[in-house]
């Protein structure tokens, strides 16, 4: 639906206007997008076909076409593994979306103070983001090691009964997981709200302010409601990186202990790639698919909605 | 429907390869073979050389088709890839099961001949012999032999403890404790999925024997896997993490060798490939470091081989393909890969004099167990069973042995279903 659109604009936006100088010029733009377009379509689309027609067949180690219906899915439905990893999934979205919204906004209204140094501070929250995953992971992973790292270095202070092992507990290690990526992501998060603070009108928050509101309650009442696209836009970024997430896990836990902290992308990537249960693993990958477009879908409609109104 | 499907699968898979092969052999030098292995560390890198020089003093040209990654995970994803366009190698390093599944889509070649001019019959133990054969055709030729059923020790340690060597399970427990209490960790490991079943395998085998090892784990005999003897192996099982530090979780498993090495750690249960670390470290075998059978399986050897499978391929590259696989069992090249690597020889008929004690009792070993049936394959290291049969079990036994309230009956109970699973 967006392919189509982005092809049309430009043909009948500009193209009609220079249409005078001759056909090649109407159809240049249409030439000039084509290519992007069939490559999108084939290696986008098409795969994601491919990989709905494995998930209904026996693949194993390699593709094959024996088609089975949707046992696949009922393997995977089965599949205590899957649960857990579903479960983790939920659990670190929905914390790692949430704090990182969270702190990046209170980052970003204190850095909007008007403070010196400003753009250093700024650089310096940011600067998480420009790290793979994978040395996000490797670095949290020595800090959370209990022999090396933050509980070896609190108990070396004297504190000798002090514990932070949720690296290497079953029940915890998802929420290490969390933490990391919130380090990772926060920075991000805060320059959206920066940019979008920086967006609200002066002028309503000088009425505001002449009809004698706090700044607590202009933020609250005022600043906060006018960022509702950004925290949009946030959401939209910060839950597709976590239904992703991949890297950070084989870097920081690699899914343990045990399984206790496989995520959705982990277990695709396990069955398909290393356990030859490729119709599997295709499964698991259109569910996750299906996470994605739920989250997608009543985005791209409230944005065309939108447009249409706008 | 489904038989349609599969026979036009098979179609389409022999004519992609003879689509391949015509087009590859313009491109292909007279007699050349592409091997694709993950041989390239250091020492591993210098064994497989050995394999090319010995192939080009024929007159066979040799491609090499290395791909990084220990565990050949990469590898092999590049070997599907390229198998499924129908362009695969003239040899690849694959093993155990899977060479009967690359063999069920047709696309391995067979080496009746060279085995019948070489009497591979003869020369290779019978339970080896048969991995090695889809259809009751050779295809594929063993490299070595690594056994996962060691011990391995640290002696000023053992001896701080005052603690011998130990030989049976109890002996290992008591031992433990005795290591502990002189400030050590008893038994270095590393908390990962693989490691977990390394451990679990053997003591399995320590505990239920190898007649039970073949019911379990190869077989997947559902009496076995939900039985008593199971539920025994598990609790033993489980009963070895008190041996074990906290930080383990997630350690690769030279860092427990290093332990071991460094005398933080007084015992490790891995296989044969730790030795590499030990002699990476300078030190020597029966002196600065102790190996065993581990506790209770002085009577059985798990073996772990790594071996060569050839493609289906036509005329002069299959010649040299055949070259490939006798020059494989030859003495020279045995010797040298397998003193680089760590492992011994896949042919029992070698002379051992250059070896370290520690290889010579892994010959012994594997040559007396091969005739009293105590060899067993690893299921831990893919050669008893499918990768997916393997990978449910992968499961239940880490999720087991991490889990703090899992009772042994639930993870026998678990281990049927994960047999099952296998579609």
């Amino acid at each position: 639906m967006s392919l189509s659109s982005y092809a049309a604009q430009p043909a009948t936006g500009p193209g009609s206007r220079r249409s005078r100088s001759g056909p090649l010029q109407a159809w240049l733009p249409k030439l000039v997008l084509a290519p992007s377009v069939a490559i999108s379509l084939c290696f986008v689309y098409g795969f994601m076909l491919w990989t709905f027609i494995l998930s209904l067949t026996n693949s194993r180690m390699l593709p094959s076409y024996d088609f089975v219906g949707f046992a696949q899915y009922a393997r995977l439905m089965a599949n205590d593994r899957w649960w857990v990893a579903s479960t983790n999934l939920v659990l670190f979205g929905g914390l790692f979306v949430a704090i990182c919204l969270a702190l990046g906004l209170l980052l970003a209204i204190l850095l909007d103070q008007r403070i010196r140094q400003e753009g250093a501070l700024r650089t310096l929250y940011l600067y998480p983001m420009a790290l793979s995953f994978i040395v996000t992971g490797v670095v949290w992973k020595w800090l959370l090691n209990p022999g090396l790292g933050i509980q070896a270095m609190v108990r070396g202070w004297g504190f000798e009964n002090f514990r932070f092992d949720w690296l290497v507990d079953p029940d915890m290690a998802v929420y290490t997981l969390v933490i990391a990526a919130v380090w990772q992501a926060s920075g991000f998060v805060m320059a959206l709200f920066l940019a979008g603070l920086r967006g609200v009108d002066d002028s309503i928050l000088k009425a505001a302010q002449l009809d004698g509101a706090s700044l607590p309650r202009i933020y609250w009442r005022v600043v906060i409601p006018c960022l509702r696209p950004v925290v949009f836009s946030a959401v939209m970024i910060l839950s597709h990186i976590a239904i992703k997430s991949f890297d950070l896990v084989v870097a920081l836990t690699g899914g343990g202990p045990g399984y206790a902290s496989d995520l959705p992308a982990t277990f695709m990537y396990a069955h398909a790639f290393t356990r030859a249960q490729i119709g599997l693993g295709s499964a698991s990958a259109m569910l996750m698919l299906g996470g994605v477009l739920a989250i997608l879908i009543p985005y791209l409609y409230s944005e065309l909605r939108n447009r249409r109104h706008g | 429907m489904p038989s349609f499907a599969r026979s036009f699968n098979k179609t389409t898979l022999a004519l992609a390869t003879a689509a391949a092969a015509s087009l590859a052999l313009p491109s292909a030098n007279a007699a050349e073979v592409e091997v694709l292995h993950w041989w390239t560390s250091g020492g591993e890198a210098r064994a497989a050389n050995v394999l090319k020089e010995l192939m080009e003093a024929e007159g066979y040209g040799w491609e090499d088709f290395a791909v990084a990654g220990g565990g050949g995970e990469t590898a092999m994803t590049v070997l599907k890839s390229r198998a499924m366009s129908g362009n695969p190698p003239s040899a690849a390093q694959i093993k155990g099961p899977e060479i009967q599944e690359w063999g069920e889509l047709g696309l391995l070649g067979e080496l009746d001949e060279v085995a019948e001019a070489e009497g591979w019959d003869e020369l290779l133990p019978p339970t080896v012999a048969e991995v090695m054969r889809h259809d009751g055709s050779y295809v594929a030729v063993p490299v070595n032999v690594h056994r996962v059923n060691w011990l391995w020790a640290n002696p000023e340690v053992l001896e701080a403890a005052g603690v011998e060597m130990p030989t049976t399970l109890d002996e290992l427990f008591s031992a433990g404790e005795a290591i502990r209490e002189a400030g050590y960790i008893p038994l270095a490991h590393g908390g990962q999925a693989w490691q977990d079943a390394t451990v679990f395998e053997t003591v399995l085998l320590a505990t239920g024997g190898t007649e039970f090892y073949q019911q379990a784990l190869v077989e997947l005999d559902e009496e076995a896997l939900g039985g008593e003897q199971m539920v025994e192996a598990l609790e033993t099982f489980k009963r070895l993490r008190e041996l074990m530090d906290d930080d383990m979780s997630g350690r690769d498993w030279n860092i427990a060798t290093s332990m071991v090495i460094e005398g933080t750690a007084g015992m490790q249960l891995m296989g044969d490939w730790a030795k590499g670390e030990f002699t990476a470290a300078g030190l020597t075998a029966g002196e600065d470091y102790l190996c065993a059978a581990a506790p209770g399986t002085q009577d059985a050897f798990t073996f772990n081989i790594d071996s060569l499978a050839m493609f289906r391929v036509e005329g002069e590259e299959r010649e040299a393909q055949q070259a490939l696989a006798r020059l494989v069992l030859e003495p020279t090249f045995q010797e040298a890969f397998n003193l680089a690597k760590g492992s011994i020889p896949a042919r029992p008929d070698l002379d051992m004099g250059e070896f370290d004690s520690c290889a010579q009792q892994s010959m012994q070993d594997f040559q007396r167990t091969a005739e009293e049936d105590g060899l067993v394959p690893s299921m831990a290291h893919g050669m008893a069973v499918r990768a997916d049969v393997q990978g449910a079990i992968f499961d239940v036994v880490t999720n087991y042995f991490n889990s703090r309230d899992m009772a042994a009956e639930e993870a026998a109970r678990r281990m049927v279903n994960a047999a099952q699973a296998a579609l």
